[in-house]
């Protein structure tokens, strides 16, 4: 009796504990999810007069506590709508009591427009206005803007990549020819002989740079007034104008006329976005590629540095250290390391893999490059590294447990086969042990990618201008700071100056979050399979 | 009787060996030869310290802590326990089999192979011919000739048991030591190992350790009863199993106890 009672008591441990996974994820699921689907605009008039176009965000029952009664039944709701166009409104959002409320519609031709600049605007296309022709049409409004968004589009790619790489190429090339001068007067000084020459060399080298700087300068200035050329006007539902050039449309539809596919259309589009492309407006729109590149890279990295260091500490601890005091106790501290908090790691890194490491190596090979740091500051390897210091007490526990459990026949098997230590260990215990190992390196890729603190302070920035690698020679830069999804959830949620209207990013950044640490940790255990099969075969 | 023992020379000596574990002494002042393509059994009840005097020869007690030994022993007069001895070398010269089959959780022809790796071999032809004279003497040849590259622990008891020797004799050792060989093996099983052991006798010296009365009878030519670490008889196991000369080894062997 008392023993039923026992397991019905442990299996509903363990049933709460799932009902409260899968609904933090149903519940981030289904936020995140919802969050690019189209939803219908209104167009609201309250008995002043006013109109309103938005989409509805809430609602909620208010008592009237001016009447003064708490009955239920004296209060009323009112309506929490976004209706964007910042500039004319100066907020995003408004509160809207509903008995007040005289009209609402859902006008055929509302649109929903995301601009690159001052969030999205909701309204109505008036005009479309190109070089060759005029348009005011207002049936062929929606289709022929859809249409100058496809050139604008060509035209902004030409643009960003002159902006990007051609330019990127003449910088990184003046830098490095500054960067070789200063080198060459550390070395030798300023004033040593033939000094005059190098520095003609480079004046000349830096003349050339200018000046095929300056053609694409002016080339870019051309591009950019004709592009300027294709406009269109817009209307808020109150008739203010606003005309914009069509390139700095992101995406416009009309979601009160929009087939079930057509939203799926407009999801999709925004979907892709989130995933490929950067942010924009502060990180509360846009994509967020940037910050999925640097987590999973930061990750990978981390997985690198932390699996060899655990690994032969384990080795050590087990294999060859004689047990006594001075191991147990030594096992005891790494066993307490995984307990201190994140941000003291933090602060260590920063102190010593910055600046101590990271000072050394700026002075000893980045000279030239002082006072701007170059390893000296936060990047995406002193917070590998020092995530990695964070995960080993992980590695080095679960690598020795998989060591004790190889069999120590195995071990004298191999010795009395003529096999020394180092042979023994290499040929058969680690085999044998590795996908344990490998069960460490998991736990500690799934700790390493959700851990932000000790990032903020080793080199996450809210926002990198420049992957940790590119198209520039050495393609890898490890010293540059990055981004990562952990940080961006925070800043995006809670530094954003627009707090309310970023929240969908919020829950899609932390969905994406937790589906990236779910695949990275899948593809570990993908990985650890294969090897099991093929170092332990079938076992009886 | 001695005379009769001393017919052959020794492979391997050891004297006045005593062996502690911490404080308890697991072997004292044992002093036994073991001769040139003989085979030696070791017979004793549990505990007695006939596994840890086998462990000695090869020098695997070194893995345990806390483990002590004094004495002198040698392997054709080079003193196994010389600081300048390299072990491993030593080890491929004495070979060791387990009481349970271990073979490495690999092919059957790396388990075999195992050896000649560590040792440095790279020719595939060497290696092949090696893998095939060894499981041609353990007998396992014809059984895993199909199959040899499939994983070892697919194997009965008794072939991971043969293949373990194999393994063994790939190294090429002159001493071969069985720790129980046949304890976790089925009677046809242990029929097979000891076949085995009479056709290896002709080229190898043979320790083996055993809890079986009837098997040390049946395999050896000589026989040492070893009791709480003391070497109570050592003789002709033909001399020992008829006629001992010691009360406890008698009571030991017609079962009184034990």
């Amino acid at each position: 009796m008392k023993d039923r009672l026992y397991t019905w008591l442990s299996g509903m441990m363990l049933g709460l504990s799932l009902i409260m996974i899968a609904s933090l994820l149903g519940f981030i699921l289904y936020m995140g999810l919802g969050a690019f689907w189209p939803r219908p605009l209104w167009q609201v008039e309250d008995g002043t007069g006013k109109v309103y176009l938005g989409v509805v965000q809430g609602r909620e029952y208010m008592r009237d506590v001016g009447r003064g009664t708490w009955d239920v039944g004296s209060g009323f709701t009112r309506t929490f709508y976004r209706i964007a166009d910042r500039e004319f409104y100066g907020t995003d959002f408004v509160w809207l009591n509903d008995h007040e409320v005289i009209r609402r519609t859902k006008p055929k031709d509302a649109v929903v427009v995301e601009r690159l600049e001052w969030g999205p605007f909701f309204g109505f296309i008036r005009g479309i206005e190109t070089p060759e022709a005029k348009i005011s049409d207002e049936n062929r409004l929606l289709p022929q803007l859809h249409e100058e968004m496809r050139a604008a589009r060509a035209r902004a790619k030409k643009i960003r990549h002159i902006e990007r790489h051609v330019i990127g190429k003449l910088n990184d090339a003046m830098e490095r020819e500054r960067l070789a001068l200063r080198r060459n007067e550390l070395r030798y000084g300023l004033g040593a002989q033939g000094m005059e020459r190098v520095r003609a060399a480079h004046e000349e080298a830096m003349r050339r740079l200018e000046e095929r700087y300056g053609k694409i300068a002016e080339e870019l200035t051309v591009l950019r007034s004709q592009d300027e050329a294709y406009r269109v006007t817009l209307a808020t539902v109150e008739g203010f104008k606003k005309e914009l050039p069509i390139s700095s449309i992101v995406r416009v539809h009309a979601p009160n006329s929009l087939s079930w596919f057509g939203r799926l259309g407009v999801y999709a589009s925004r979907l892709k976005e989130f995933i490929f492309d950067e942010p924009r407006e502060a990180n509360s729109e846009g994509g967020v590629a940037p910050a999925i590149f640097g987590t999973v890279l930061m990750t990978l990295m981390m997985a690198v540095a932390v699996v060899p260091f655990g690994v032969l500490t384990a080795l050590y601890l087990n294999e060859y250290a004689h047990k006594g005091p001075l191991v147990s106790a030594v096992r005891i501290a790494v066993n307490n390391l995984a307990g201190v908090p994140s941000i003291v790691f933090g602060v260590f890194g920063l102190g010593f893999f910055c600046y101590l490491v990271g000072g050394t190596l700026d002075r000893l090979l980045f000279a030239e490059r002082l006072p701007t740091p170059t390893f000296g500051g936060g990047g995406i390897l002193w917070a590998s590294f020092t995530l990695a210091l964070l995960t080993v007490p992980v590695v080095i526990v679960a690598t020795e447990e998989a060591l004790v459990a190889v069999p120590r026949s195995y071990r004298e098997a191999s010795l009395a086969c003529g096999a020394t230590r180092f042979q023994t260990i290499w040929r058969v215990v680690l085999p044998s042990a590795l996908p344990g190992i490998l069960t460490g390196m998991i736990l500690a890729m799934a700790r390493g990618a959700g851990e932000v603190a000790p990032l903020m302070i080793t080199g996450v920035v809210k926002l990198a201008p420049e992957l940790p690698f590119d198209l520039n020679f050495p393609f890898f830069h490890l010293e540059r700071r990055f981004m990562h999804l952990g940080f961006h959830i925070y800043d995006v949620g809670f530094q954003s100056p627009n707090v309310e209207a970023s929240k969908p990013m919020v829950f899609m950044t932390a969905l994406l979050l937790v589906g990236i640490v779910l695949m990275l940790n899948w593809a570990a255990i993908v990985i650890r399979a294969r090897l099991r099969t093929r170092f332990q075969g079938a076992q009886i | 009787m001695e005379e009769a023992v001393r017919a052959q020379e020794a492979a391997m000596e050891i004297q006045d060996l005593n062996v502690w574990y911490g404080t308890a002494h697991a072997i004292s002042n044992v002093t036994m030869p073991f001769r040139e393509h003989q085979v030696t059994a070791l017979i004793g009840p549990s505990g007695c310290g006939k596994s840890t005097l086998i462990r000695c020869l090869n020098r695997l007690n070194d893995l345990i802590d806390g483990a002590r030994i004094e004495g002198r022993m040698c392997l054709y007069g080079q003193d196994l326990y010389d600081p300048n001895l390299d072990v491993s070398a030593l080890r491929k010269r004495v070979g060791m089999v387990f009481q349970k089959p271990n073979p490495f959780p690999k092919s059957v022809y790396e388990n075999v192979a195992y050896g000649l790796r560590v040792n440095g071999e790279r020719s595939r032809r060497v290696i092949d011919e090696v893998v095939e004279r060894s499981l041609k003497q353990a007998a396992l040849w014809d059984e895993v000739r199909d199959r040899l590259h499939k994983n070892a622990l697919g194997l009965s008891g008794g072939q991971q048991q043969r293949l373990c020797i194999a393994r063994t004799l790939a190294v090429g050792p002159e001493v071969l030591l069985l720790d129980e060989p046949c304890s976790a093996l089925d009677p046809i099983a242990t029929g097979k190992i000891e076949e085995l052991l009479y056709t290896l006798k002709a080229r190898y010296t043979i320790v083996i350790v055993t809890h079986n009365m009837q098997q040390a009878a049946r395999v050896s030519d000589v026989a040492g009863f070893l009791l709480m670490g003391e070497l109570v008889e050592f003789d002709q196991t033909e001399t020992m199993f008829t006629n001992p000369t010691d009360k406890r080894t008698e009571a030991y062997i017609t079962g009184r106890f034990g």
